[in-house]
């Protein structure tokens, strides 16, 4: 059973029986034996970043368009302190994350020994768990119980630290047995209680004006979790909306479908929130940026809240139904109980409910002023959803944080999950480069592209390196706007103009910069350019960078300024809002 | 700040906090490992929760487990979060709110020094006996006396000890049991 060898070999020894393909990272002293096991195998497969923020935002898009964990592997010191804002990007947006750090020898610890930092003190905060394992005995339960904490209950990153002298040691190796992994403490609570789930039904049976608001914890219960949506939505016949995070869990071309709902949300799912008389949310977390202002959210309605977290339970928002359970199975029991009470949609009942709904879409919330002679980034974005829905290729798409985030998931639609990375909770400029590399790695035919501003992308642009490396066609959108749009919007609408930093002075020529890491560059400034532009990044057989040259003071609307409610929203100047806002909301406009 | 150039709104909503704080014991089960300590109070200091007092210590040898106790203010909304924020540490067991849960005993002890000659040195015999205070270190000019109690009891006599020459106070923090045949 046990198998004698040492801590170095059991960490690839783990991998290999985890099934863990690919791996991000970064060698250092403090990792060398580990490299060396790895250099003596070929299953686990090694991507060399350029930086380990990039090797954690790589994990977190090979784990998100997988659902597998990803997997990182940094030296000591500074190669840990590089992944921390990765780890905490995953944290908050519940990717689960395998994180090895290196650490000096167990007799340097506490010395200040070179490249030495306080590993596991620094990332408890930002981790799921995490562990400093000073004897090769304890390593390969750590190592197995490490996937099972990342992967259950509510996924997130997990970091193991080894010191050098342990990865030396020599101990007994075992398999992943589920008896060993029955963890003493640690018990996610998958199924809901049933009498909850059946007050649920009940409420939603009697819903005039109901709506589902999921959220990122539908895609992270799997794919059946989304079918299992789908499939409660079309027998409720109760209109859908969702938050960033869980956009392609219900499909943006079905007609019971809203949009995003939130700060840059649209108007008729903000709308219906507000006005709704019972709230099913699912998987979602009653995130500020979805709020508004608390007192004033959704003041008339009965929530139902079902989420994997107890700690999310009456965070924010008080419910009146909280449900405690995986996503999917409390689906599969919302739809069995549904079934066994009537086999009729509420059609007729929840008609002036879609009625109302229809007026407020009728709005046009995502409506936009077009040019000719300029290119809007809102039409870029559409320009290019209409180019890669021609395609027969799966296409992933990746974002950075700012603006053009906030336009793609306006404009880009989404009919799979898994399809839809960004950072959400974190909000972590430099994001979406990285994060391609890894769905790429995941899915090397696909065609996959990062949305990205040009601040943000600057952040890590130096994984285009890591692209070209292993010919991974990644295709990197910038909507160039030569402003930090989003700050920009900030200071346009609350700070009096007053443009603080937000512009970006010394761009660089991104068309020979790509071609300076030996990847094309493309560069587009005429909207009638655009579709051709387009076609030839698409066409590009590896990483390309396109420069789209965009209006720089475009504003991302609609918007719920803060501390505001849902009804109070700002819509573009084209809505068509008619007799639909009083005076006071046309003030707002 | 120019009132012209005060911002007509936030990234955040800036409320103030309405609830009424209680004061609630909490008793937290934990596996004794390296590190526990560390995270439980960086959860308290990260999602800026207040520590009244905290004890702990191990108290099932052969199974490795810690009885952690402590003492919290919060408005009731924030004393959920603090039990079920706990519940997600992976080392974490059970979470018991003590003061929600029904009748309980909190005991604490402390050792005072106390330095005095002649009348005082009589009197501060008198009050240690009355408040059962043990002398379990004594100088011809000082005592150790051990106080155990509930924390008002702790409190009262190392108010009336002050004026009688009280060098210095240490003091346990609080342990708390449920009453009754239940255990945790």
């Amino acid at each position: 059973m046990a198998e004698k060898m040492t801590g170095a070999e059991m960490v690839i020894q783990a991998l290999t029986d985890q099934g863990v393909e690919h791996i991000f990272g970064y060698p250092g002293g403090a990792a060398l034996p580990i490299y060396d096991a790895m250099f003596q195998q070929d299953f686990v497969k090694h991507i060399l970043v350029r930086h380990e923020q990039g090797a954690t935002h790589m994990a977190e898009g090979y784990a998100r368009s997988t659902g597998k964990p990803g997997v990182v592997l940094v030296t000591s010191g500074p190669g840990a302190t590089n992944a921390v804002t990765g780890l905490t990007d995953a944290l908050m947006d519940s990717i689960p994350l395998v994180c090895i750090t290196a650490q000096v020898p167990t007799t340097l610890i506490g010395t200040d020994g070179f490249q030495e930092c306080d590993t596991v003190g620094i990332t408890r905060s930002c981790t799921k768990h995490n562990y400093l394992v000073k004897n090769v005995a304890d390593l390969p339960r750590v190592l197995h119980e490490a996937f099972h904490i990342a992967t259950t209950g509510r996924p997130g990153p997990v970091v193991i630290d080894i010191p050098k002298d342990v990865q030396f040691a020599v101990g007994d190796y075992y398999k992943p047995e589920t008896e060993t992994l029955r963890h003493q403490s640690y018990r996610p609570k998958m199924d809901g209680d049933l009498a909850a789930i059946e007050a649920a039904v009940d409420l939603m049976l009697k819903a005039e004006r109901p709506i589902f608001y999921t959220g990122g914890g539908v895609i992270n219960a799997g794919p059946e979790a989304s079918e299992n949506l789908r499939e409660l939505a079309e027998l409720t016949g109760f209109p859908v909306t969702s938050t960033l995070m869980g956009l392609g869990a219900y499909p943006a071309s079905e007609p019971q479908w809203m949009g995003m709902l939130g700060m840059h949300g649209t108007y008729e799912a903000n709308m219906a929130m507000h006005d709704c008389d019972v709230m099913i949310n699912i998987g979602a977390r009653f995130d500020d940026r979805i709020t508004g202002r608390i007192d004033a959210f959704s003041p008339n309605s009965r929530k139902i809240h079902v989420d994997i977290d107890p700690s999310s339970i009456n965070k924010i928002i008080r419910v009146d139904v909280p449900i405690v359970g995986d996503c999917n199975r409390v689906l599969e029991e919302m739809i069995r109980i549904w079934r066994s009470r009537t086999n009729q949609p509420r059609t007729e009942a929840i008609a002036p409910w879609w009625k109302q709904i229809e007026k407020w879409r009728a709005v046009g919330s995502l409506n936009f002023k077009n040019s000719d002679t300029i290119i809007k980034p809102q039409w870029a974005i559409q320009r290019l959803y209409e180019a890669t829905k021609a395609q027969s290729k799966d296409v992933y798409i990746t974002t950075e944080v700012g603006q053009h985030q906030m336009w793609a998931a306006q404009h880009f639609h989404f009919d799979k999950p898994n399809h839809w990375m960004t950072s959400g909770g974190l909000g972590t400029m430099g994001y979406g480069l990285p994060a391609a590399v890894g769905v790429q790695v995941a899915h090397p035919d696909a065609l996959v592209i990062d949305i990205a501003g040009e601040a943000s992308v600057q952040m890590t642009m130096q994984e285009l390196s890591t692209a070209v490396q292993y010919r991974l066609p990644i295709k990197v959108f910038i909507l160039n706007n030569e402003r930090m749009g989003m700050v920009r919007q900030w200071q346009d609408l609350l700070h009096g103009s007053r443009y603080a930093h937000s512009y970006s002075e010394s761009l660089p020529d991104f068309v020979k910069l790509a071609e300076a890491y030996g990847a094309k560059g493309i560069k587009c400034d005429t909207p009638a350019d655009l579709d051709a532009a387009i076609a030839e990044m698409i066409d590009y057989d590896g990483p390309v960078l396109f420069d789209v040259l965009v209006e720089k003071d475009e504003n991302c609307l609609p918007m719920i300024p803060s501390g505001k409610p849902h009804n109070e929203i700002i819509l573009p100047d084209t809505a068509d809002i008619g007799d639909i806002i009083d005076e006071k909301g046309r003030a707002l406009v | 700040m120019n009132a012209h150039l005060q911002p007509t709104g936030s990234a955040y909503f800036l409320t103030q906090e309405t609830q009424q704080t209680e004061r609630h014991t909490l008793s937290v089960l934990v596996d004794n490992e390296p590190g526990i300590l560390a995270r439980v109070v960086g959860l308290f200091s990260a999602r800026g929760y207040n520590i009244e007092s905290l004890t702990v210590s191990e108290t099932e040898h052969d199974k490795r487990l810690s009885r952690i106790t402590v003492v919290v203010v919060a408005t009731p909304k924030v004393l959920v979060q603090i039990k079920t924020q706990l519940e997600r540490l992976v080392p974490v067991h059970k979470v018991h709110d003590l003061t929600a849960e029904g009748a309980y005993l909190e005991r604490e002890l402390a050792l005072i020094k106390v330095k005095g000659s002649g009348e005082h040195r009589a009197e501060t015999l008198r009050l240690a006996d009355a408040f059962r205070a043990h002398i379990v270190d004594a100088t011809v000019e000082s005592f150790v006396f051990e106080v155990t109690g509930k924390p008002e009891k702790v409190d009262s006599f190392i108010a009336l000890m002050a004026p009688l020459g009280l060098v210095e106070v240490v003091r346990t923090g609080l342990a708390a049991i449920g009453r009754g045949p239940e255990g945790m």
